[in-house]
């Protein structure tokens, strides 16, 4: 399984953070400020794997953002980057064209689309189609308020 | 509060256009504030829009525990946006830890039972997050219920919240296993997936689950089958590979059901060949799936050719440009080689080409197999490689690689010449990263290649000249030197270049290792010994030496102080033994690869030395206290006595146990001598893990009304034993069964020959001196039978087959008392003890 996901800009600012395992904040905090660091520290021509701890470490680049997912020693590290792959394509549908500025300013949005893919740090939705059909519909159910008027926006 | 609250686009907004941390910091401050207000005043309408600029200040690292109980408000309002940020909020917040977690059970069951599909997604989506083992147990039952619900969005989620339950508490896996083999026939991925990855945690937890599940091994060969043969659509393929997802799911699982069943991987077999031809892998997806199918077909007991099939395929990902595919070949290839050893010697050169990979975690892998692959036809080869590798690979590598290099060549070396080359070359190197006994083992196998001598010697006298910073090879060189420094200056060896080495030169090439700032106190011992020892191999004038050596006899570092100033005694008071101290060591046994104790692995270079060593270092201690402890008056030591053998005598078997006598039954101990009320009686102790040792107490104890003084106890050994006495307890036994006397003696018998000890007695008793001396001789069988010797009084050695024998291990100077009668009465022998 997905022991954690974790979001952050090159400058090593933190956008989304998903822990599937129960860790104290401080603990969350010290694992994030370390990969960070180790991430960051690596060169663009390496490979995306790295091994840090006991977990395995598959990280991703797209434009400003790096996504970083911790796995387990029995996962699959290349179907792993198929699923921030596709966790990329369902943003960047979601938004269109999705930049790591909408991400900061819809970060909850950011959350409830991860929720939809995966659940308890394991992919639940294998059809793109599906996963956006779940979010339009909930954000359907969002009662408007009268002083916003786009959509997502809280 | 003045200003009005923002929304959250504007708060994040502010805090982005903050320059300092200082002012970011402040219009956090603030607008928790607010936030904490509006919770106090209760105001519904806003309370989900608080907590959401709530989560995004606690995502920049800011405290938000304030807003725990705010989420659970959250949660069980009825309106969905509300819900939304509330389940968020707990994910984000409410962890396991904190004490209102416990609280969001009854929310969540609620919704469970009673909400709309997405208000049950949110609630089970909150409970495979942050689910806590008693709330599991709690929602057991409801996640139960909603796995047979008609709707697949809410059953695909329940599915994978039974996992969660089940990892969190694995009882409960009962309550989950009948549905599932229902769950494989859906035809919706989403449940599928959740369906396999639920098998795959109840097969992983259970024996009896495995068992349970192989049954459905046709069934998931099926949906492979639909997958990769009929089913493309477009919904689920990922770059021409249809839902590659769940074709990995299938697959892990696959393989937990194949290991070490037969039937089943053979109903597998065709179907994993068949993806593995099939799978389009010019994309990552393809791959992903390629590389699933080959740990699979690895893993279950698949046919020979299927496993070539597997080898093949990652060989072919050896050479795919793409890194991370080099990455996970490599890593394969590592769990491979132990079972398919020959099929993976095919790909060597193309690991050796990822051995110069810039990438470290690729070289990491690469080091790691390569050493794997080394057998005794590729040894040179790869050593040539590996030690390129050495050269350029980043710090941390490098203790693994220099020891992974030392290793192979212990193992493999074709020639004794290759493998001191090997070594060295290692230790030029890397040599701060080698570990400890490598030292040991480099000197060790130096020793042992006598033809090798002068070679080793010349080379490491030239490493040495080069370089003192190295530890372990200037340790090496510098034992070299001193034991085969003759070597150096004699004539050319044909093979290296001739070298015109000047005594002077080496000694001041030792003295600069010495006096060296990177020199360890190790290292220093190492150099003050070889100087000594060239003492006796060079025709030189000694001065130099001695002068060092005097030097360091007022050094702050204990041991050499010690060392220098026992040297010193040598050149001074006993210049005589120098040359006998100071000879050739003979071979050290082998103790084969250590084992890594933090604490013993500093002392292995010791070790060897210290074997060999000790028995000349103690007896010049010895000789010390004597000395002092006799307050003898003469000074001039005589010339210590030659050990001869006694002709025909019979042999002790003490040390010659017979084969069928485990080495460690006890041997029994011995009386060997009573007399007027002085006992000695000597005991016997094998340590186990040193079968060559032998270590025997002597005690002496006295009934006697008198008390027995200036008990001096010696024994002596034939030249192929080597025997060390050690400081006797003391020299007096008071009368009436006072404390006894004991004494240690360590016999090594390398070459377990029959024991034979000629053991020597002086002390005063009843006013009287009285010198015995007696031989072992079948010592278990005679003294048992026989263990009073008639021993009158002194004048009385003709009538036993007594020789008087004074220790002293391994110095082959003549005994004046072996013929010559015993010393007239009255007299302590002076010169005798004391040699």
């Amino acid at each position: 399984m997905m022991q954690f996901m974790l979001l952050f800009s090159r400058q090593g600012k933190l956008r989304l953070q998903k822990w599937y395992v129960p860790l104290s904040d401080k603990e969350k905090k010290k694992i994030t400020r370390e990969l960070v660091q180790t991430v960051l520290a690596r060169k663009p021509k390496m490979c995306s794997f790295l091994e840090w701890r006991d977990l395995k470490i598959v990280y991703k680049r797209y434009a400003s953002l790096y996504f970083c997912c911790a796995i387990e020693d029995q996962d699959n590290e290349l179907i792993t980057l198929e699923i921030i792959h596709r966790y990329v394509e369902l943003l960047d549908k979601y938004f269109g064209s999705v930049c790591e500025l909408d991400i900061i300013f819809n970060f909850e949005k950011a959350y409830f689309i991860l929720d939809e893919f995966l659940l308890g740090g394991e992919v639940q939705e294998t059809s793109k189609k599906n996963v956006l059909k779940a979010i339009e519909q909930a954000d359907l159910l969002q009662e408007p308020r009268h002083e916003y008027f786009n959509v997502p926006v809280y | 509060m003045v200003l009005p609250s923002l929304k959250l686009q504007e708060l994040i907004q502010e805090i982005r256009g903050a320059k300092t941390q200082a002012q970011e910091r402040e219009v956090i401050q603030k607008e928790c504030a607010h936030i904490r207000a509006a919770f106090r005043e209760g105001d519904a309408p806003q309370r989900h829009r608080q907590l959401a600029k709530l989560l995004y200040v606690h995502m920049l690292g800011y405290p938000a525990h304030f807003g725990q109980m705010e989420c659970l408000k959250l949660i069980a309002s009825p309106r969905f946006t509300d819900k939304r940020v509330g389940y968020l909020g707990a994910m984000l917040l409410l962890d396991e830890r904190q004490d209102a977690h416990l609280l969001i059970t009854n929310s969540i069951k609620n919704d469970l039972s009673q909400g709309t599909q997405p208000v049950q997604g949110l609630a089970l989506c909150t409970l495979s997050t942050t689910g806590s083992a008693e709330m599991c147990r709690d929602l057991a039952s409801e996640v139960e219920k909603l796995l047979l619900r008609p709707s697949p969005y809410v059953r695909k989620k329940a599915v994978l919240a039974a996992v969660h339950m089940i990892r969190k508490v694995p009882e409960l896996s009962d309550i989950f296993l009948p549905p599932c083999t229902q769950l494989l026939h859906e035809r919706h991925h989403g449940i599928l997936m959740g369906a396999v990855t639920l098998i795959t945690e109840l097969c992983e937890r259970s024996p009896a689950a495995l068992t349970h599940f192989r049954q459905v091994v046709p069934q998931l060969v099926q949906i492979l089958r639909t997958l990769v043969i009929s089913g493309y659509s477009t919904e689920h393929s990922v770059a021409g590979v249809s839902d590659p997802f769940l074709q990995v799911q299938v697959l892990k699982l696959l393989r937990i059901l194949g290991r070490n069943h037969e039937e089943s991987s053979e109903a597998m077999n065709d179907m994993l060949a068949q993806v593995a031809t099939n799978t389009d892998t010019s994309r990552n997806a393809g791959n992903a799936v390629l590389y699933e199918t080959v740990l699979t077909i690895v893993d279950i007991r698949s046919a020979s050719g299927l496993r070539v099939l597997a080898v093949n395929i990652l060989g072919r990902f050896l050479l795919n440009n793409d890194k991370n595919i080099r990455y996970v070949a490599l890593t394969s290839l590592l769990r491979l080689v132990q079972s398919d050893h020959s099929a993976v010697q095919r790909h060597r050169p193309t690991v050796v080409e990822c051995l110069r990979e810039t990438d470290a975690s690729l070289s990491r892998r690469a080091l790691e197999l390569s050493l794997a692959l080394v057998n005794s036809s590729n040894i040179r080869s790869m050593t040539q490689e590996l030690q390129g590798f050495l050269e350029f690979c980043p710090v941390d590598l490098r203790a693994d690689c220099a020891s992974g290099i030392l290793l192979a060549a212990e193992r493999f070396a074709p020639t004794k010449r290759w493998h001191i080359d090997t070594i060295m070359r290692v230790l030029t190197t890397a040599g701060a990263h080698v570990r400890d006994d490598a030292v040991a083992n480099l000197t060790q196998l130096i020793g042992g290649a006598e033809e090798l001598h002068a070679y080793s010697v010349r080379r490491l006298y030239n490493a040495l000249a080069a370089d003192i910073s190295q530890q372990p090879l200037v340790q090496v060189a510098a034992w070299c030197i001193g034991e085969y420094g003759e070597l150096l200056l004699s004539e050319s060896y044909e093979e290296t270049e001739p070298l015109q080495v000047q005594e002077e030169e080496v000694l001041m090439l030792l003295e600069k290792v010495l006096q060296s700032h990177l020199s360890l106190p190790a290292t220093r011992g190492y150099a003050l010994t070889a100087l000594m020892k060239l003492s006796t191999r060079f025709q030189g004038d000694n001065n130099r030496i001695r002068r060092v050596v005097s030097i360091y006899g007022s050094c702050l570092d204990i041991e050499l102080q010690q060392r220098a100033v026992e040297y010193n005694a040598l050149f001074r008071k006993y210049d005589h033994m120098r040359s006998a101290i100071l000879e050739k060591m003979p071979l050290v046994e082998h103790g084969g690869p250590q084992d890594d104790e933090p604490g013993e692995g500093k002392e292995q270079p010791w070790s060897p030395k210290r074997e060999v060593q000790s028995p000349t270092e103690p007896p010049t201690s010895n000789l010390l206290d004597l000395l002092d402890l006799l307050d003898s008056a003469s000074g001039d030591a005589q010339p210590p006595p030659a050990l001869d053998l006694m002709p025909g005598g019979s042999l002790l078997h003490l040390l010659d146990l017979p084969s069928n006598t485990p080495s460690l039954a006890p041997i029994p101990g011995l009386k060997v001598f009573d007399r007027e009320g002085l006992q000695i009686s000597l005991s016997f102790v094998r340590p186990p893990e040193t079968p060559a040792l032998l270590l025997i107490t002597a005690t002496a104890s006295n009934t006697s009304k008198s008390d027995v003084t200036h008990f001096v106890f010696q024994a002596a050994v034939p030249k192929s034993f080597q025997l060390q006495l050690q400081i006797p307890s003391g020299d007096t036994v008071p009368a009436q069964g006072g404390p006894p006397i004991t004494q240690v003696l360590r016999v090594l018998n390398p070459n377990k020959a029959p024991l034979r000890m000629r053991l020597r007695l002086a002390y005063n008793h009843f006013g009287q001196s009285v010198q015995e001396i007696f031989e072992g001789r079948n010592l278990s069988q005679k003294f048992t039978q026989d263990p009073v010797y008639h021993r009158g009084s002194k004048e009385d050695t003709s009538t036993s087959d007594i020789r008087i024998l004074v220790f002293l291990a391994e110095l082959p100077t003549s005994f004046p008392y072996l013929h010559s009668p015993p010393p007239p009465t009255g007299e302590i022998p002076t010169a005798c003890p004391h040699l």
